[in-house]
């Protein structure tokens, strides 16, 4: 109890130098804190993917289609339980800023496959009825003031010319970890169009989304399912969704390796400094030890001293940051929602933001400590005076 | 005749120290006893050597041959955490800059000690009281050094040495920072803990009227102890 106290006093006799430290460890926990949650949140997709559901597309590259033929065939597959299909749409809202996620779906086929997307049954009849209907997720349509009954205009690009929708529903996400970005119509619309004004490219989806009836059997219904389109003109890929999401990472993995080394470095860099800290404190109150020492207590109590000091700061600077974090993720999240549909803060990377502290502020407390313990008494005594 | 055994014998001490390759001897040939309720004081010019004595008798400092004993325990035979525990219950410590720790009350300070014994919170607490009325401080122990004046600190810093009810008290100049009421009260302080608790003292001192106050003075010189003793009665 007392050794809790002493640290406590000897944590707050410099006190500008004290609130400079702090603050250091604040910003990094604050930085590194962010930097792992866009991490994280490039990984989003691949987190909240599900091992049920495999996603089937053209072996050459996701750009070229897949004929509408190869539905009923997949379906006939050993293990199959949903199909589904779609297309990337690809179309702005107004212009080009107003970017997001937006799909020619297979409505119904889709909604069973992705059950995450909470869509009220009368939100969900609406849009099933009607063939120029949409959906939209709840912070999209937040984002844009989207109510039920709207007409929203999307300009393609891939699909050129205007497209109109209404909004039919507005589903929410079952987790925070699920995507709430996303714009949903249906398939029969696009192709349906594209029938009239581009027939060759109708009655091709971009790619198959394939349910299966047990995890256990994924493997092997891919495998087979790309056995089937074997030779054809249109050679199969399927993997499970999580490889297919990171398929989409790795194109970027580069800048993830990037912030990692970032966030790294900035651990270090506010360890340096609060060796510093540490170091000048040790000196300035060598004295101090040698007193301590001098009077029986054993060189533990010196490493208690200096480590407990080490250790509260960088701990008065971590839970100061992660209390920051969250707000500060909440405004990065809200602008960059675009470009990270999930930005949450999530309790692996407060537990890293503690652990980083932990280790900061013992790493930091070692060579002081050494220092300290090692130093002759009468060495010690006579730097007093 | 009883025949009493020295506290303190000292036999044929060396200690020298090294600046690159030279070698400076700082003490030779030391060899005398000090017995149990005595008053010591060890004068000298600086750099004669004589607070590397005292920190060689209190165990803070080692020496290349020759023995020390203290109650019979031979100091340089003991283990680090061996002399550690054995400072903690045998030796109380008086510096010149009091050495206080800023960040702890009087009571704080003095309660240091205690906090290595197995006392209670409540026996500490009584130990720390008793020692601060030794040394007229009863009303001050929930202040801290910085608002005591030189004097009332050096008197804090003896409460602390003799809380733990030490064999004896080792002293490096404790009037060399203080003026001269002050010193006197200090040195009136050390006289009665001589007299009156029996405890047996060391101070190292260069100023004649500190001296004065011991019943022994003993005079070192470039390391050598001087064969002239003073010694009064």
């Amino acid at each position: 109890m007392h050794i809790i106290k002493l640290v406590f006093k000897n944590t707050f006799r410099h006190k500008l130098r004290t609130s400079l430290t702090i603050l250091g460890v604040v910003i990094v926990i604050l930085a590194f804190g962010l930097l792992r949650t866009v991490v994280s949140a490039w990984y989003a997709g691949v987190e909240s993917s599900s091992a049920s559901r495999l996603v089937t597309r053209n072996s050459i590259s996701l750009v070229f289609p897949l004929p509408i033929s190869y539905k009923n065939k997949i379906r006939q597959i050993h293990g199959v339980k949903f199909v589904s299909y779609g297309n990337w749409f690809g179309g702005n809202y107004i212009d080009e800023k107003n970017f997001f996620a937006n799909f020619a779906v297979e409505p119904a086929s889709y909604l069973e496959l992705y059950p995450e997307y909470i869509l009220p049954s009368n939100q969900k009849d609406a849009f099933l009825r009607d063939r120029k209907a949409a959906i939209a997720g709840q912070k999209l349509a937040t984002k844009y003031g989207w109510r039920i009954g709207d007409a929203i205009t999307l300009k393609g690009t891939i699909f050129p010319g205007n497209w109109e929708f209404v909004l039919r529903g507005i589903y929410r996400g079952k987790d925070k970890g699920t995507d709430e970005t996303q714009f949903f119509f249906h398939w029969n619309y696009l192709n349906e169009t594209l029938k009239k004004t581009m027939p060759l490219r109708a009655d091709q989806p971009g790619f198959y989304l394939v349910g299966v009836s047990n995890t256990n059997l994924a493997e092997e219904v891919a495998v087979a399912l790309d056995k089937t389109f074997k030779n054809s003109l249109a050679e199969t890929l399927t993997e499970t969704e999580k490889a297919f999401q990171l398929s989409f990472v790795s194109m970027s993995e580069a800048i993830v390796v990037a912030i990692q080394l970032v966030s790294f470095v900035v651990i270090i860099v506010i360890m340096a400094v609060l060796a510093n800290t540490m170091a000048m404190t040790a000196r300035e109150r060598i004295g101090e030890y040698a007193v301590l020492k001098t009077l029986g207590f054993g060189g533990w109590y010196i490493a208690a001293l200096i480590f407990g000091e080490s250790l509260f700061i960088a701990m008065i600077g971590c839970i100061i940051g992660i209390a920051f974090t969250f707000p500060i993720a909440k405004v990065f999240g809200d602008t960059m929602g675009t470009y990270f549909p999930v930005f949450n803060v999530t309790m692996k990377t407060i537990y890293l933001d503690a652990g980083v502290s932990l280790f900061v502020g013992a790493v930091a407390a070692v060579i002081p400590t050494w220092r300290a313990i090692k130093i002759r008494i009468a060495d010690g005594l006579r730097r007093i005076g | 005749m009883e025949y009493k055994t020295p506290l303190v014998e000292i036999k044929n001490l060396y200690k020298s120290y090294r600046r690159g390759s030279q070698i400076i001897p700082v003490l030779e040939n030391i060899t005398f006893d000090i017995e149990d309720g005595e008053f010591l004081a060890l004068m000298g010019p600086s750099g004669s050597g004589k607070s590397t004595l005292l920190n060689l008798i209190a165990g803070i400092d080692t020496f290349d041959s020759g023995t020390i004993k203290v109650g019979g325990v031979d100091i340089a035979a003991l283990f680090e955490t061996e002399l550690a525990r054995w400072r903690s219950t045998n030796v109380g410590f008086i510096f010149q800059f009091y050495n206080l720790i800023p960040v702890l009350t009087a009571f704080g300070n003095v309660e240091l000690p205690l906090l290595l014994t197995r006392l209670s919170r409540k026996e500490r607490r009584e130990h720390v009281e008793t020692a601060l009325r030794i040394v007229k401080l009863a009303d001050r122990m929930s202040h801290y050094p910085g608002q005591l004046s030189g004097g009332q600190q050096q008197r804090v810093a003896i409460a602390r040495a003799v809380v733990a009810d030490p064999t004896i008290i080792v002293a490096d100049e404790p009037t060399g920072d203080l003026d001269r009421i002050s010193a006197k009260e200090v040195l009136e302080l050390m006289g009665r803990l001589n007299v009156e608790f029996g405890k047996t003292i060391i101070m190292v001192t260069h100023d004649p009227h500190a001296a004065e106050k011991a019943r022994t003075i003993k005079h070192l010189e470039k390391g050598i102890l001087n064969a002239h003793n003073q010694t009064r009665l």
